[in-house]
């Protein structure tokens, strides 16, 4: 293997060590190696070596029609689908200009902010284990987890590989009952958040560990691309279903929490306030759904002979604040029936550009925890 | 009390029926090899369950169920891993150094053995009543940390090797404050020999307990987080720290070899707390029950108790550790010493005010001291 500190570690003293941690570790949260440089226990640098989950998924979805590529973009971000899906359809939607029924949109966003329930869940989950807790807390989250994974299964088939949105609309039709079962696990939620963060979120050694380690600043956050609830951490207010207002985030009231410091605690309580404020959204939603359809009536067509889509010839670029930052489809067309090139801009690989920046000068321990805080899915970070 | 001394008189039936057939140096010899067998069956079976026990208590608090497939309550489950470890592929990396890679898991076995002859199991029922137990406990105990550094060096990898550095830290660290803690008891029972203590903590019906005064309240806190951090338990498991070093100074350990590190683990997670409970807790005594049923009723306690940290508990981080063990531990165990001195220079009333006083004094002192990290409250903007 080729050293890539290869000056710096030949020194006289032999102080420095250099170590790969990953691709096989058990807190890099897949495979993916945080090449590095200590000093004793204290880290000197960082490089991130990504691409062990490379499977091309831009350039398959070159070879597939819009609709067919829905379900790849859910093995992007395979913690939680659903935002992935809603990126693309925006863009093939601005693409080709198609609107869609109100009653979709409701839906599309009550499935949207479940799935930022279940991915923060399962962040601060996963934080947590990283700190030490022999997955006590994970496995509570899990627990509430998996009430929302049970009603994407009943809805779409699938637990997390979901596969939902379709261009123009949803592929099938939220019943009565399953806004009954999403009410009653709305009411139940805020009962287990409080429960978890008596338990956790004045904890000491969760203070000591998390307080002002992994500071990111308000400037470098905003100049190396972060997004997400790491760059609201920070302090920075922006986020894009305030900023962009796409589809009908316009219409419901909620608040974007932010942080002072840019720490791992403010990045693992900006998460907590945020599925409170999910909580919101996801109640107002399921009051105001309309009646109607669920899919554009001429778009529905599509579902069975996906080859008809073809968008005219041309280029849309979509975003949507996915639970870890701007997610982005960029779509170029040639008026065929499959995208003629398509980008996805994903958040958990920008986000770890400031990797280096936040770990150096801190102690092993401390940069797993600061990776664990920046929520990254190697599945979205190398496509 | 006819059940108190069952195992004492099995083992003098048995010896009274050698003697009948064989000569009086057999006797003795038997008197010594049934000793040490039901040492050496005890250790390893007491691990075997401790694993269950753990895996239990945690999937409790976990909110599910733990092992329940391989026999009733899942009794069977340490048969079944004990088998699979048996059966593993033994895998030694290609540029350790394979003598003391092999001798490393051994070495660590035998002094969580060799405590267990010193633990006073019931009245009567101590294995080599030495009189320097407790200064044999000490030393004996304290070797565990040469094997660790010899498994982490030999595995030639570099989370090994950091593990291995940690452990040697922690471990040598701890060790001092664990030995102050200990020396307010050796003052008040006047001996060193660990039957003898556990005796001279017998009056008032069996619960004269040292933890009942302030000196022993605040020497069995200290002994009891110094003993966690001993065998690596968490919150003090940095050695192995599964999130940050994969598994410590036991990466490249695999099969019975890796079973082995385990086993003395847990069995110094037993003989550490069964010497808590011997020094403070009173051993053996206790009313109404066999001195036997309270020995590892209140060991089993000590151990629930580790589980309990286990999981509820997140990770220290390294330099915290240590400014715990050298900043608040050790001077609190110091002046715990002179504590206990004035215990015994004052009279009764007069002590319990004066001691109890100091204790809760020097506490708030040194947690005021130590307080160079305060946790923020913090507020929240909600942005529109």
């Amino acid at each position: 293997m080729v050293s890539l500190f290869r000056e710096k570690t030949q020194r006289a003293d032999g102080q420095v060590l250099e170590i790969n941690f990953g691709p096989q570790h058990p807190s890099t949260h897949g495979v993916f190696r945080l090449h590095t440089l200590v000093d004793g226990e204290t880290i000197r640098e960082v490089k991130p070596v990504m691409g062990y989950l490379h499977r091309n998924q831009e350039q398959i979805s070159e070879n597939l029609t819009y609709t067919g590529f829905i379900g790849f973009t859910d093995r992007m971000d395979y913690i939680n689908a659903i935002p992935n899906n809603f990126s693309f359809v925006l863009a093939a939607e601005k693409l080709a200009g198609i609107e869609v029924p109100e009653r979709a949109d409701h839906i599309r966003i009550i499935m949207a902010e479940l799935a930022r329930i279940v991915n923060h869940m399962a962040v601060v989950g996963f934080l947590l284990n990283d700190l030490g807790a022999a997955f006590t807390p994970l496995l509570y989250a899990f627990r509430e987890r998996e009430l929302i994974l049970d009603i994407f299964e009943d809805l779409t088939g699938s637990r997390m590989m979901c596969n939902y949105f379709r261009i123009g609309g949803v592929k099938s039709d939220l019943s009565e009952q399953h806004l009954a079962t999403i009410k009653k696990m709305a009411a139940r939620l805020p009962k287990f958040l409080d429960e978890f963060e008596t338990l956790l979120t004045n904890n000491e050694i969760l203070c000591m560990r998390c307080q002002n380690t992994g500071i990111l600043s308000p400037e470098t956050a905003v100049n190396s691309g972060i997004t997400g609830p790491a760059l609201r951490a920070s302090g920075v207010n922006y986020d894009i279903r305030k900023t962009d207002r796409y589809s009908l985030y316009g219409r419901f009231d909620f608040k974007v929490p932010l942080g002072k410091t840019g720490d791992v605690y403010d990045r693992y309580y900006v998460r907590i306030l945020e599925i409170r404020e999910s909580l919101n959204i996801l109640r107002q939603a399921v009051a105001a759904l309309p009646r109607g359809e669920f899919i554009n009536k001429k778009t529905a067509a599509f579902i069975r002979s996906p080859r008809n889509f073809k968008p005219p010839v041309g280029e849309a670029y979509a975003r949507t604040e996915s639970p870890k930052g701007e997610l982005g489809f960029y779509i170029l067309s040639d008026g065929t029936p499959q995208p003629w090139r398509c980008h996805a801009r994903a958040p958990s690989l920008i986000n770890l550009s400031a990797l280096e920046t936040m770990c150096v000068g801190q102690k092993i321990a401390d940069m797993m925890i600061i990776l664990g805080s920046i929520d990254i899915v190697l599945g979205e970070t190398d496509r | 009390m006819i059940f108190d001394p069952v195992f004492i008189r099995l083992k003098a039936l048995f010896l009274d029926l050698c003697a009948r057939f064989f000569p009086e140096w057999v006797v003795m010899l038997a008197s010594i090899v049934i000793s040490a067998v039901v040492i050496l069956v005890m250790g390893p079976v007491i691990m075997m369950y401790l694993t269950l026990l753990e895996r239990k208590l945690l999937g409790r608090i976990q909110n599910r169920y733990g092992p329940n497939r391989v026999g009733i309550w899942g009794l069977l489950q340490p048969v079944a891993d004990g088998i699979k470890m048996f059966i593993k592929e033994d895998i030694v990396p290609a540029h350790a150094d394979k003598i003391i890679h092999l001798l490393a898991p051994v070495v660590t076995v035998v002094p969580s053995l060799m405590v267990f002859l010193v633990v006073p199991f019931g009245n009567g029922m101590t294995a080599v009543n030495l009189n320097i137990g407790i200064l044999y406990f000490v030393a004996i105990s304290s070797i565990t940390t040469i094997p660790i550094f010899m498994g982490s060096w030999a595995s030639r990898n570099k989370f090994s090797v950091l593990g291995g550095m940690r452990a040697a830290a922690q471990m040598i660290s701890y060790e001092a404050p664990m030995t102050l803690a200990i020396v307010p008891v050796i003052m008040a029972s006047q001996t060193l020999a660990t039957a003898t203590i556990v005796e001279s903590q017998g009056g008032g019906f069996g619960m004269n307990w040292f933890i009942f005064t302030p000196w022993g309240l605040l020497g069995f806190i200290i002994y009891f987080f110094c003993a966690i951090a001993e065998c690596n338990r968490p919150p003090f498991d940095l050695p192995e720290a599964e999130s940050e070093l994969i598994a410590g100074f036991h990466t490249e350990y695999s099969g019975m070899k890796f079973a082995l590190f385990y086993m003395a683990e847990y069995m110094n997670a037993f003989t550490l707390s069964a010497i808590a409970v011997t020094l403070f807790l009173g051993g053996w005594q206790g009313p109404f029950l066999p001195s036997w049923i309270w020995f590892f009723g209140k060991t089993f306690l000590l151990v629930c108790v580790m589980i309990w940290f286990r999981g509820t508990f997140l990770r220290f981080r390294v330099d915290h550790l240590m400014g715990f063990a050298w900043k608040f531990l050790l001077p609190l165990s110091l002046i715990n010493i002179l504590i206990a001195g004035l215990w015994f220079l004052t009279p009764a009333i007069a002590a319990w005010a004066l001691t109890a006083g100091l204790v809760v004094a020097s506490f708030f002192v040194f947690v005021k001291l130590n307080k160079t990290f305060v946790p923020e409250k913090r507020t929240y903007v909600l942005a529109d």
